[in-house]
């Protein structure tokens, strides 16, 4: 309930990190979201992730959709400028944001209805341009906040609450963030914090298109039998290729794991990612062979999760566009106007 | 017969096909007039094509400059047989057409009343290239060369003119300057001239330049600070983005790094395009988008966005006759109603009216500085007509003592000395509140940004006052906006009238050679200019003071009109809409006729009245 402030008072025993911000600093506003719903326990994983990370909260920037999922920046890093934008649109409001100061982090937030429906454009246009960002999609396979409707990620053959069966085909989310070039791709599960607080932060600290499908159940609307998005059947059929570490390019290597069941990723910034194998075989740098793994996988009806693809050496739209290092929103007339001398020059060739 | 005799005062209209090559043949024959100091005033009537339909290109030659349409054809050089009947038709009586006579044309197809100069143009280019593009390309500066021949052109103009455009391609320049001989020294020996319609040499040019309005907003979106810009194409506005590309490639790439002080992303449509540009000025950049109506349309829900969560941007508007298969190629004053009040509950917008590309260039650069002020979307409201013609208009000027207004923004400094932020919270009385932008401050600054369910403070709330609030305030906001934005220019006679004229934007030139010839005529007419909505006062009191006022636009509803009846109030009765909405741009005649019908209906109607008096 928005409208109860949130009491400030914290506990003395709360650690603090290196910058002097207890995991407190990071939270936001009381959640509105129903008891129990997935998409609070991802917010807590934000929360937990750039606690970790130390960010510096005001240095995020957090936009969003339409949707439950949207409204979810609102309840995580109360210190950052957020953007509730239109249905489906977050992708093109997050891109221009991006431009205007490529020094913050973006987070942009949505939901299965606002990126696999309305907004798959501009999902679709935002990984192929390569924008550096993170991509949360809060995936339940229903629309909540109108009350039950299948979305586009809903399994064929699954049972919406009033007994509707789906008879369309899902949008391959994860399929999609691959083909069009994001740089690192990972689904998880909201009740599964182990894997996700590490996968939020790797993305984080990826430079460029990082696409994460969260499968996150929706306790109003699909938490029941015959839902392929339930907390029960999620947990069931859950495949996870990988458990990860991320360990950034300032932090000590402490975390130990017997060699041989570990593979190691160093990304271009000299931070590391580090996999604890699941699957054997499996190399989330092959582009191709991920491909297969995810189409055979899900074939069989597994949900396959973990970190799924990362390229350790991505670029991304600013690289592209040969954009100053400067932030341009940052930039006053010295450099930005010509001046009079060169519109009389211009001027000129034009009689 | 008699012929039409004029100098400096014509209309020679080009009937071509589209892609054969001819618009730069006929730009040409343009600037060569330019450059003997006449003024011209051309305009491309093209069709929604890249190859194989009907394009004409029209050139008004006025010593007094003026830049309108006139209307009407003196000279036709009808070289597309598609449309020779619409074309031979076209001409003035007395009038001249110019053809290829290679083929015989039958009689039937000629006019008696004008003169017939037929010049064998395909046979010549024959017996000349072996080559068929070359034979196509010569035969557009082979005419060139013979109407110089016949007008009177000086032929070193038009050579100075090549030597400037194939700098450096001499195999180029040596072809083109053969190929102008050989039509020039043609028309000479063989063709009857000079003809009736002569181009003298005047000083009647003086400093203006030459250009399209698209290039221009586009320059002025450089100086007026824009680093984002997002687009998708459309005609007839493809080419701002294109001149913003190019300008910034020439102006703003930084001389040591060789970065870009700039970003431009062609976006998948015009969602997009409005997404990144609303999120780039959320962020504090300058940003804007340019399109045409259906690209308006599309923006809808992202302009309502913008206005209730009072974000800057910039859209360049290049109207064009709608819908999507509308006349994207013809010229419309027809989305003031869908651009001033775009989108969805109550929203009004500010509306810049540039009536040439020198204005095109200020108002855009200008846009920036409102947009920012006012924290909202400005529209700067273009045509085809301006966008998309070469126009002769005043050098662009910068004030290089400008500083860019970035509006009321609170810093680090501010907020670190705990001045209170209120995102919402008008503590100036306009109507305008601080803002931030993301980053600024480690723990003060930053806020929630969504629509209207908001309190002052943005902090969520659905509360009814609190809406109220929000929007009497951004009312407050838009009478600030009236204050800023260019005021209307007024033009009046030497006594005043009693009868009145409101225009604005790509009317305007046909409007001032209308208000001249109605003076001639003994009709004395005042005139006002609308720069900008919300409308200044002026507007209202310049309506008070006349009997009659003529609102004149290119439009079917009479858009201004109507916005006018409904944001000042004024009795419908009191406006007498003057529209023309044909795709093609108004003229003085068509003004003039209006204007004087009206005139003489009511002193027909009051001099009844008088004589009705008069027998009681």
């Amino acid at each position: 309930m928005t409208y109860l402030a949130k009491p400030k008072l914290h506990h003395p025993d709360l650690q603090a990190n290196s910058r002097g911000y207890t995991r407190r600093d990071y939270e936001g506003k009381i959640s509105t979201l129903c008891a129990g719903c997935g998409h609070d326990s991802i917010s807590a994983a934000v929360v937990q992730a750039c606690f970790e990370l130390e960010i510096e909260p005001a240095r995020v920037a957090k936009l969003s959709g339409i949707g439950c999922s949207s409204k979810t920046t609102d309840y995580f890093l109360g210190n950052s400028h957020g953007f509730n934008s239109v249905h489906g649109r977050m992708p093109s409001v997050l891109t221009g944001a991006n431009l205007a100061n490529r020094e913050l982090i973006y987070l942009g937030v949505s939901g299965d209805g606002d990126s696999a429906s309305i907004g798959l454009g501009q999902f679709a246009h935002c990984m192929r341009r390569g924008v550096n960002m993170v991509y949360l999609v809060e995936n339940n396979g229903v629309y909540g906040l109108t009350k039950g409707q299948f979305s586009a990620t809903a399994d064929k053959g699954s049972k919406s609450k009033r007994g509707v069966v789906n008879n369309d085909e899902p949008v391959d989310m994860i399929g999609l963030a691959l083909m069009l070039g994001a740089s690192f791709v990972g689904r998880s599960f909201s009740g599964d914090k182990q894997q996700l607080v590490p996968l939020i932060k790797a993305a984080i600290e990826h430079p460029g298109p990082a696409f994460i499908d969260v499968i996150s159940p929706c306790v109003a609307f699909n938490n029941h039998a015959g839902s392929t998005r339930s907390y029960d059947y999620v947990r069931e059929h859950n495949e996870a290729v990988n458990r990860l570490d991320f360990i950034s390019a300032r932090s000590e290597i402490t975390v130990g794991y017997a060699p041989g069941e570990v593979a190691e990723i160093v990304q271009h910034d000299g931070s590391r990612l580090r996999l604890r194998k699941i699957a054997a075989d499996y190399d989330p740098t092959n582009h191709s062979a991920v491909m297969n793994h995810l189409q055979e996988r899900t074939e069989a009806g597994e949900i396959v999760t973990g970190l799924l693809y990362v390229n350790p050496n991505p670029s991304d739209l600013h690289q592209y566009l040969n954009t100053t290092d400067r932030p341009l929103n940052t930039l006053g007339e010295a450099e930005l106007c010509p001046g009079s001398a060169a519109l009389e020059k211009f001027n000129a060739g034009l009689r | 017969m008699k012929l039409i005799e004029a100098c400096n005062d014509f209309v020679v209209k080009f009937a071509n096909v589209n892609g054969s090559g001819s618009a730069s043949a006929n730009e040409l024959f343009a600037r060569s007039i330019l450059r003997m100091g006449v003024p011209v005033a051309p305009r491309n009537i093209f069709p929604s094509n890249i190859q194989g339909l009907p394009t004409w290109y029209e050139v008004r030659v006025h010593e007094k400059g003026y830049q309108g349409r006139r209307g009407g054809v003196d000279l036709m050089v009808a070289m597309n047989p598609q449309t020779w009947d619409q074309d031979v038709r076209e001409i003035e009586p007395g009038g001249y057409l110019f053809y290829d006579s290679t083929r015989p044309i039958p009689k039937p197809k000629l006019r008696e009343d004008i003169r017939l100069i037929g010049m064998p143009l395909t046979e010549i280019c024959n017996a000349t290239y072996t080559d068929a593009r070359q034979r196509q390309l010569f035969k557009n500066i082979i005419y060139v060369g013979a109407l110089a021949a016949l007008m009177e052109i000086d032929p070193e103009e038009i050579e100075r003119l090549f030597s400037e455009q194939y700098r450096g391609k001499e195999a180029l320049l040596q072809s083109n300057v053969k190929a102008l001989r050989l039509g020039y020294d043609y028309a000479n020996e063989h063709l009857d001239g000079p003809i009736g319609l002569k181009v003298e040499r005047a000083d009647a040019v003086g400093d203006k330049i030459f250009i399209d309005g698209n290039s221009a907003a586009a320059l002025g979106a450089v100086y007026g600070g824009a680093t984002v810009c997002a687009w998708y194409p459309i005609t007839p506005s493809s080419s701002v983005a294109e001149g913003f590309i190019k300008y910034c490639q020439k102006y703003r790439a930084d001389k040591e790094s060789g970065r870009n002080n700039y970003a431009i992303v062609q976006a998948e449509d015009e969602l997009a395009s409005i997404g990144m540009a609303i999120g780039a000025g959320w962020n504090g950049a300058r940003a804007f988008t340019a399109t045409s109506g259906p690209g308006i349309s599309l923006m809808q829900e992202f302009i309502g966005l913008a206005y209730f969560a009072e974000i800057p941007v910039v859209l360049v508007d290049v109207q064009r006759g709608g819908p999507s298969t509308g006349m994207p190629t013809r010229t419309q004053q027809s989305d003031l109603y869908a651009c001033a009040y775009a989108s969805h509950g109550d929203t009004k917008h500010v509306l810049l009216f540039p009536k040439d590309p020198a204005e095109c260039f200020d108002h855009t650069a200008q846009a920036f500085d409102l947009a920012e002020r006012l924290q909202t979307p400005v529209f700067v409201m273009t045509d085809l007509d301006i966008g998309m013609n070469t126009r002769l208009c005043e050098p662009l000027k910068w004030d290089d003592a400008h500083r860019y207004d970035r509006g009321k923004v609170m810093s680090f400094e501010d907020l670190e000395a705990g001045k209170e932020f209120g995102r919402y919270n008008d503590i100036d009385g306009d109507g305008i509140a601080y803002r931030t932008y993301p980053g600024t401050h480690p723990s003060r600054g930053a806020y929630f940004t969504r629509g209207t369910t908001k309190d002052r403070f943005a902090r969520y709330s659905e509360a009814g006052p609190d809406y109220v609030e929000n929007m009497e305030r951004l009312l407050r906001k838009f009478e600030t906006a009236k204050g800023l934005a260019p005021a209307p220019i007024a033009y009046s006679g030497e006594k005043p009238s009693e009868l009145g004229a409101i225009f604005y934007g790509s009317t305007t030139p046909a409007m001032e050679e209308a208000i001249d010839v109605l003076a001639e005529r003994g009709i004395q007419l005042d005139a006002l200019r609308v720069q900008a909505f919300p409308f200044h006062d002026d507007v209202a009191n310049f309506i008070a003071r006349h009997r009659a006022v003529f609102v004149v636009e290119q439009n079917r509803d009479g858009q201004l009109r109507s916005m006018i009846v409904n944001e000042i109030g004024v009795d419908p009765a009191r406006l007498q809409a003057v529209l023309h909405y044909d795709g093609t741009p108004i003229t003085a005649r068509f003004i003039v006729d209006q204007i004087a019908q009206y005139a003489a209906v009511r002193s027909l109607a009051s001099g009844k009245k008088a004589a009705a008096t008069k027998g009681a």
